[in-house]
């Protein structure tokens, strides 16, 4: 599956290379959207100088966390879902089933944006920079830390997108499912903490966002425990079995449209 | 005359009865659209908290009461899609709606119409359900609630033609993400989407008197949400008339040269 993966990945990005103005075109968004999420937190930081104990070197942390995040969405688990979504309801998901791969894997894999890494890019500079103006420490522990939560991040959030697209095996729209998961990934732009909690509750759906991008933060900043750690670990199994046991129960439900 | 009127009402209720059938979807785009609302409301409230309970005059209350409204507004304004527009044209598709005898703007104007009617029997609940939690504090007078009737539908028009001018550009080039990502950051801005305008820094508060986007959003959440006296609330639909037809002229110029560029790419 690995070596699939990798061949796919190279596909991806030799098809992408050969639309080198789409980079910049990219680049221009990436850079749109980085400057309205400055001035939204400009504009708290000009009416208070803390949110809910966040300083703004540190919010800017998680803003960068956020992009970068959003980068590894929108490069190499979102092209694939909305591929799967349109597949279910066209129908043509039946020429992946009949390959000898893993269905699951292989659907996961397909896609790949590659000039949608330029996210990645800019979150890395954003969180650079709410580094480099954080008065406390962030040594080593805390950059392993943060790199060991980033990747349970992103398989948490990978899990969550297979869920809600396996919905599409008994309600095919497309368009709703990428909104709703992107309007659930926007709470990520802040600290999971200022959610009141009835909220926190209520929307579990809020949850996948909370470990991918405030948990990483939390680590960087010196905010996570072991048992908060040992709980993210947890939840990244809980999520791989409930998204591997949708998907089948899904496939299950597959009647193939048109074929 | 009539055969418009018929026209109309016939696509509106086809809009409902189609959309009515999606139910659930429906409900996953609202999920996800009422997310944005609910975290600006909890993250100015947490500054208005913090600010020892008000910022710029708002109480956690009031922004509840403005961005409960917003949901509702929001709704209302979401008219056919610019990226809808490059999807029609870039895949020629618009042939066939350039083929029937009627302006092809009239079938999205009606469409999406009909289509507010299942929206705000879906939003009723949502909104029951938000304002339970976030005990927003809103009291209108009775007027307000006759004019904000009107203003949700002046901004429904509004954004009709402004997202119609930026769908046309497709006519001319097809690469229009990044021309739409520009648009909507500045609405953004200059709408109240983002903030009520009076947390606006005072520049950004006197361009938006210039520009048509406070129509599409802060007006109509205002009509509802502050005190505001009748006189002032009848020159804001009067501006909003006036933007409609701006924007109607606009769009008619903008159409009479752009759509001699279509071309039915792959058509």
């Amino acid at each position: 599956m690995l070596y699939l993966a990798l061949n796919y990945l190279r596909v991806g990005i030799q098809n992408e290379l050969q639309y080198r103005v789409n980079f910049f075109i990219q680049l221009g968004q990436s850079v749109i959207s980085l400057v309205t999420g400055l001035i939204g937190l400009w504009l708290v930081f000009s009416h208070t100088t803390e949110l809910n104990g966040w300083t703004q070197p540190e919010l800017l942390m998680v803003m960068g966390i956020f992009i970068l995040m959003g980068g590894v969405i929108t490069s190499l688990i979102q092209p694939n879902m909305t591929r799967l979504l349109e597949e279910i309801r066209m129908g043509t998901l039946d020429l992946t089933l009949t390959k000898p791969a893993d269905a699951q894997g292989l659907v996961s894999i397909r896609e790949f944006r590659f000039w949608s890494l330029t996210d990645v890019l800019v979150g890395i500079i954003v969180l650079s920079y709410g580094v480099y103006h954080y008065p406390g420490n962030v040594g080593i522990t805390q950059s392993l830390a943060f790199i060991l939560t980033l990747l349970l991040g992103s398989i948490i959030i990978y899990c969550f997108w297979l869920i809600i697209t396996t919905t599409a095996f008994w309600i095919v729209r497309v368009d709703e499912i990428v909104n709703l998961f992107q309007g659930v990934y926007a709470a990520g732009r802040w600290p999971v903490g200022i959610y009141p909690r009835w909220l926190q509750v209520g929307l579990t759906f809020i949850i996948p966002v909370a470990f991918a991008v405030t948990i990483p933060a939390n680590a960087l900043t010196s905010r996570l425990t072991p048992l908060i750690l040992v709980g993210t670990f947890a939840l990244t199994i809980l999520f791989i079995i409930m998204a591997r046991y949708f998907f089948r129960k899904g496939l299950k439900n597959y009647s193939g449209a048109s074929a | 005359m009539k055969h418009m009127f018929d026209y109309y009402l016939t696509t509106i209720k086809i809009a409902i009865q189609e959309q009515f059938q999606y139910r659930v979807t429906q409900y996953f785009y609202m999920i996800g659209m009422i997310a944005e609302p609910v975290i600006y409301l909890v993250v100015w409230s947490t500054i208005a908290r913090s600010q020892g309970g008000s910022v710029g005059g708002y109480t956690p209350e009031a922004f509840a009461a403005y961005y409960l409204v917003w949901t509702l507004v929001r709704n209302m304004n979401i008219v056919f899609t610019p990226y809808g527009w490059e999807n029609r044209i870039r895949s020629g598709w618009f042939s066939m709606d350039l083929l029937r005898p009627i302006h092809p703007l009239n079938n999205d104007v009606a469409y999406f119409a009909g289509m507010k009617v299942v929206v705000i029997i879906l939003w009723i609940p949502i909104g029951f359900v938000l304002s339970l939690f976030f005990k927003p504090d809103l009291h209108p007078a009775w007027y307000q609630v006759i004019g904000f009737f009107f203003a949700i539908w002046g901004a429904y028009l509004i954004r009709t033609m402004l997202l119609s001018l930026l769908g046309m550009i497709t006519f001319f080039t097809t690469r229009v993400g990044a021309i739409f990502e520009l648009y909507f950051a500045f609405e953004l801005i200059f709408s109240g989407r983002l903030v009520p305008m009076s947390l606006m820094p005072a520049t950004v508060q006197q361009i938006a008197v210039f520009l048509p986007f406070q129509w599409t959003f802060f007006f109509p959440i205002e009509v509802l949400v502050a005190p505001m006296s009748a006189q002032t609330m009848l020159a804001g639909l009067g501006m909003q008339l006036l933007w409609i037809v701006m924007g109607w002229v606009a769009v008619r110029i903008m159409w009479k040269f752009s759509v001699r560029q279509y071309s039915a790419v792959g058509g």
